[in-house]
């Protein structure tokens, strides 16, 4: 054997064991970095003899939007219930509940209501569901930096912008003061919820829009497209606009032309003035929620920490009211099949 | 065998039982490397296979004049279409700016390598352009992005975020050193006694260059850019991170494209559930994508034979 094919094969070694180690140490445990310490109090005082005994596997699928707050709360939990085994997957909230609808996971991300077609899928399949919502969003309506065009656009102008076949193609057509200079459209892809959301409630049509975008699930190239797109406009979550409001300029939204202009921060959208506010979900399986102890610990966790997980990823959390009283009904099983209306319901008469 | 020649008047009996189980050894042996040469055969038999039965699914719903000539390409969208066109636009757009990038420069750097270079020099510099091809593309993709787009939209300034002309100039960067390493090797092959023919009549190096090394490999160097060619039509990570996954109809390079690679890899990845149009709809731009390789591929392996037998 030749020097150099030995020294290959030592270094080879050599690199394995490290990885190795590190591995096992958890110093490569490049996922727990993000989230370093979401405050779990609730879950430290329940007995250790009850995390002994939990076993099993949650497994979860769903929306990309939803996704970093299942993804904190399931590390957290991961922790203290160490022979329960989280996994949690990115489909989109579509491509999720296609899978929820057959039994395949017990959770589904969903970053809108599920749909009339989701629901026949799923009692076809014998399959009920509770929804849960988890957090607020909003929308944001985004431009580059240095447009001084506008601070305010109508859900109006959005549909004409967006809408499927819409001719508007420059500046000039939104209106003829502005200049004639292609408006660049970025927006959510359609595998994602935020796309869904966009099209039934701005365009009018779920799944409708114009195709000549540049579309992404990642949240990340849409805020990178328009920070350097002088004449981008697109709509982004605020949790991904918000981190970049030193790149993109937020507009306000008004529901009509000319009515009041709300800008999209924490209050507006909890009390509702924001017009693209909307709640972000959890749809749980209801029979699994029952038969299994490890799913409606998770979904008792979930609620203990949504507050600071939904702060710590930037989303909006919901009124510390409804986290205790959803909390409460699920402890107490007061919570009903095929249902996501009642726990939406609480947290609306809350404020 | 030779081992059983060189003792071959002892025992007979011995020696022929040794010898059948050798033969036997070399039989499995070329049982074991004919197993080897056909699995690609059989990989590529498997994936014609699966393209095609995927594809009928999707002609069924979809007619073939309408994918070949449609102009629009909307999978996901409640007003669906697929007319490959833009995708084709896309595809071509991006593959010719890494051509007229990566010919020229490719070409270039060989001609310099092979005829101007001292052996030092040649000895340093064609393993970091060969570095060049080991890069992985999705580094080149974002290069692409964060670096080459921004420098662009210096003096272009109404160039997109998300364009063909960066996703083709990486492209074209990615394919240089194939060009440059092929080539190389071809004019390497000039016989030196053509090159010494050109210098005894008086020619200069630039003249022996056009005039006898360049004519000599033509056929080669063809071979050798459509082969790059292929490999600029299928990449797909560069395209999906740089050039905006915007189905277009245009040469524009200043555009958002989205190439077939890119809506391959869209409709693969996305939440499309299986058996429906958008999901086979991948297949049907993929048996496409297919052909162009392969009739490229055929053209590149035929040039090079006749090359070969002109000349060798």
């Amino acid at each position: 054997m030749n020097k150099a094919a030995l020294i290959g094969i030592i270094a080879a070694v050599a690199v394995g064991i490290t990885i190795g180690v590190l591995g096992t140490t958890g110093a490569f445990n490049w996922g727990q970095s993000a989230n370093p310490s979401i405050t779990n109090t609730a879950a430290t005082q329940q007995p250790v003899q009850e995390a002994l005994k939990l076993s099993g596997s949650i497994v979860i699928d769903g929306s990309s939007t939803v996704y970093p707050i299942t993804e904190a709360i399931a590390e957290e939990f991961s922790k203290v219930y160490k022979d329960v085994n989280v996994t949690v997957a990115i489909s989109g909230t579509g491509g999720g509940f296609k899978r929820f609808v057959v039994n395949e996971t017990d959770i589904n991300d969903a970053s809108r209501p599920i749909t009339d077609k989701e629901k026949e899928a799923a009692s076809s399949n014998n399959v009920r569901w509770l929804g849960i919502p988890v957090a607020l969003e909003g929308l944001t309506i985004v431009v580059n930096n240095s447009n001084n065009l506008l601070e305010c656009i109508s859900i109006e102008q959005l549909r004409e912008i967006w809408k499927p076949d819409s001719t508007i193609k420059y500046w000039s057509d939104i209106n003829p003061s502005y200049p004639r200079q292609e408006i660049r459209l970025y927006g959510a892809g359609p595998d994602s919820g935020t796309f869904d959301y966009f099209t039934e409630h701005v365009v009018g049509k779920a799944r409708a829009s114009r195709t000549d975008y540049i579309p992404s699930e990642d949240d990340n190239v849409l805020v990178q497209g328009v920070a350097n797109d002088r004449y981008a406009l697109g709509y982004i979550p605020l949790a991904y606009s918000e981190h970049a409001s030193d790149r993109i300029k937020i507009l306000k939204v008004s529901n009509t032309n000319g009515g009041e202009c709300v800008y999209p921060n924490n209050d507006t959208v909890t009390q509702g003035k924001y017009p693209l506010s909307r709640p972000l979900f959890i749809y749980v399986n209801y029979d699994k929620l029952q038969s299994k102890p490890e799913l409606k610990r998770f979904v008792e966790f979930y609620l203990e920490n949504a507050k600071s997980a939904v702060e710590k990823v930037g989303y909006v959390p919901l009124p510390d009211k409804y986290y205790e009283e959803a909390l409460k009904a699920i402890k107490e099983g007061r919570y009903s099949a095929n249902d996501d209306t009642t726990l939406v319901n609480l947290y609306k008469n809350i404020k | 065998m030779s081992s059983s020649g060189k003792s071959h008047n002892n025992k007979e009996g011995y020696f022929l039982s040794i010898n059948q189980s050798g033969k036997a050894i070399d039989k499995i042996v070329k049982f074991i490397l004919l197993g080897a040469a056909m699995f690609t055969v059989a990989a590529i038999a498997i994936i014609v296979y699966s393209l095609v039965s995927e594809s009928i699914n999707f002609f069924q719903h979809i007619s073939p004049l309408e994918f070949l000539f449609g102009t629009r390409w909307a999978a996901f969208f409640d007003d669906k279409a697929f007319g490959v066109l833009p995708l084709l636009a896309g595809t071509m757009l991006t593959t010719l700016i890494a051509l007229g990038f990566a010919i020229p420069v490719g070409i270039g750097s060989a001609v310099f390598l092979s005829e101007y270079a001292s052996t030092s020099l040649r000895r340093i510099v064609k393993p970091i352009l060969e570095i060049l091809a080991g890069i992985p593309t999705v580094v080149y993709g974002y290069f692409a992005l964060y670096f080459i787009t921004p420098n662009l939209q210096t003096f272009i300034t109404d160039l997109s975020t998300y364009n063909a002309l960066a996703a083709g100039l990486a492209m074209g960067v990615m394919i240089t050193p194939t060009i440059a390493s092929l080539t190389e090797d071809a004019f390497y092959s000039v016989p030196q006694y053509l090159k010494a023919a050109g210098y005894a009549l008086g020619a200069r190096k630039s003249q022996v260059i056009i005039r006898i090394v360049i004519p000599y490999t033509l056929s080669a160097v063809f071979a050798v850019i459509i082969l790059a060619m292929g490999r600029a039509i299928g990449e797909t990570m560069i395209v999906a991170i740089a050039a905006g996954l915007r189905p277009t109809l245009t040469l524009n390079p200043f555009e958002s494209i989205m190439t077939m690679t890119a809506a391959i890899a869209q409709a693969a990845t996305g939440d499309a559930p299986r058996g429906t149009v958008e999901y086979t709809s991948l297949f049907a731009v993929g048996i496409y994508l297919f052909a162009i390789v392969a009739i490229l591929n055929t053209i590149s392996s035929y040039l090079k034979r006749r090359w070969e037998i002109k000349y060798e």
